[in-house]
């Protein structure tokens, strides 16, 4: 028995190996914005309705393409672009960096879209996995 | 047998359209781009009308400006000539965003520097934030000393309105002419 216990360490440290080891991919690359229906009604009843955060994360091979959806009854300015009822629009991100766009909709005129490099491995995908530990994550075989 | 042979004709271009993506942000679906009415700087009426069978690219920005504007403009001349044939079915319109300082004249002074097909297009202040507020474009002044030394502070994404005058797609600031020639040669293509 004493003779297995060498193995204790090594099934402990097992799974933060695979976390830090095993390729990421997330079950939509969207990272999903929606305008509920009935938004400007309650906006017009003086609801203060925030939907679209002023800055916006993403990661490069991950989340990288923010959709954003008007399921309300009227066109809404939706961070840079107006958007028509029952329409999208979906913004593809093939660069790391902080991208800036001028909008109405934000009390500061600005809305930022940081996107981060896909995660290396070893301590950056570690890292990431637990920071996203609530995301709907598939995990892929190596 | 009509319509076998226009679902096979179409289907190369679905095919296309289902593999390769925009660079661009895309509206889906698209839906008829704001038309607008303002007076052009080659001396001729500017409406989105007069460019349909065109690709239009309308850009929002001020002659003035010290950075985004002449950025943007460069990259969309450095398309047009990567375009060779295909950049007559593409038209650049320019619209701006300071009225006060930018008459027709200086516009087109402006954008003949860049390239001498484009068109750029101005009217009275009110006329030109209705036209913003339908394409979802900001617009602000951003105060100087000197009463006419003023910045503005604008929109710099590029709006991609197809031959049938919808609008497919907003390209942000930043991307290289390349992206641009991608995009562009998927819509003509998929029209």
């Amino acid at each position: 028995m004493k003779r297995l216990l060498w193995l204790l360490p090594v099934v402990a440290l097992a799974p933060l190996a695979w976390a830090a080891f095993a390729p990421l991919e997330l079950a939509s690359r969207d990272e999903l914005f929606e305008i509920p229906s009935g938004t400007y009604a309650r906006r017009m009843a003086g609801d203060k309705v925030e939907i679209l955060p002023d800055t916006i994360h993403l990661t490069l091979g991950l989340n990288d393409q923010l959709l954003l959806r008007n399921k309300d009854e009227v066109p809404q300015q939706f961070g840079p672009v107006l958007i028509m009822p029952g329409q999208s629009f979906r913004l593809p991100f093939e660069v790391a960096s902080t991208y800036s766009f001028a909008c109405s909709a934000h009390a500061s005129g600005q809305m930022a879209v940081i996107v981060a490099p896909t995660p290396e491995a070893g301590w950056p995908r570690l890292k990431w996995r637990w920071q996203h530990r609530n995301k709907n994550t598939t995990e892929t075989s190596a | 047998m009509k319509r076998r042979a226009l679902l096979l004709a179409t289907l190369p271009l679905a095919a296309m359209a289902a593999n390769e993506r925009l660079k661009a942000g895309v509206f889906e679906p698209a839906q008829p781009a704001p038309e607008f009415a303002l007076k052009g700087s080659d001396g001729a009426p500017l409406s989105l009308a007069r460019f349909k069978g065109k690709l239009v690219l309308l850009v929002f920005g001020f002659t003035n400006c010290p950075e985004v504007c002449p950025t943007t403009l460069a990259t969309l001349a450095q398309a047009r000539k990567q375009l060779g044939t295909d950049a007559a079915d593409v038209q650049v319109v320019y619209v701006t965003v300071d009225p006060e300082r930018d008459d027709v004249n200086r516009i087109r002074q402006y954008l003949e520097a860049f390239d001498k097909s484009f068109v750029g297009g101005t009217e009275a202040p009110d006329k030109l934030a209705a036209m913003r507020k339908r394409y979802g474009v900001v617009a602000e002044k951003i105060a100087a000393k000197q009463p006419n030394a003023y910045g503005m502070n604008h929109s710099t994404s590029v709006w991609l309105i197809d031959r049938t005058g919808r609008l497919r797609a907003m390209m942000p600031y930043g991307h290289e002419a390349k992206d641009f020639v991608h995009d562009i040669h998927l819509l003509l293509a998929a029209q």
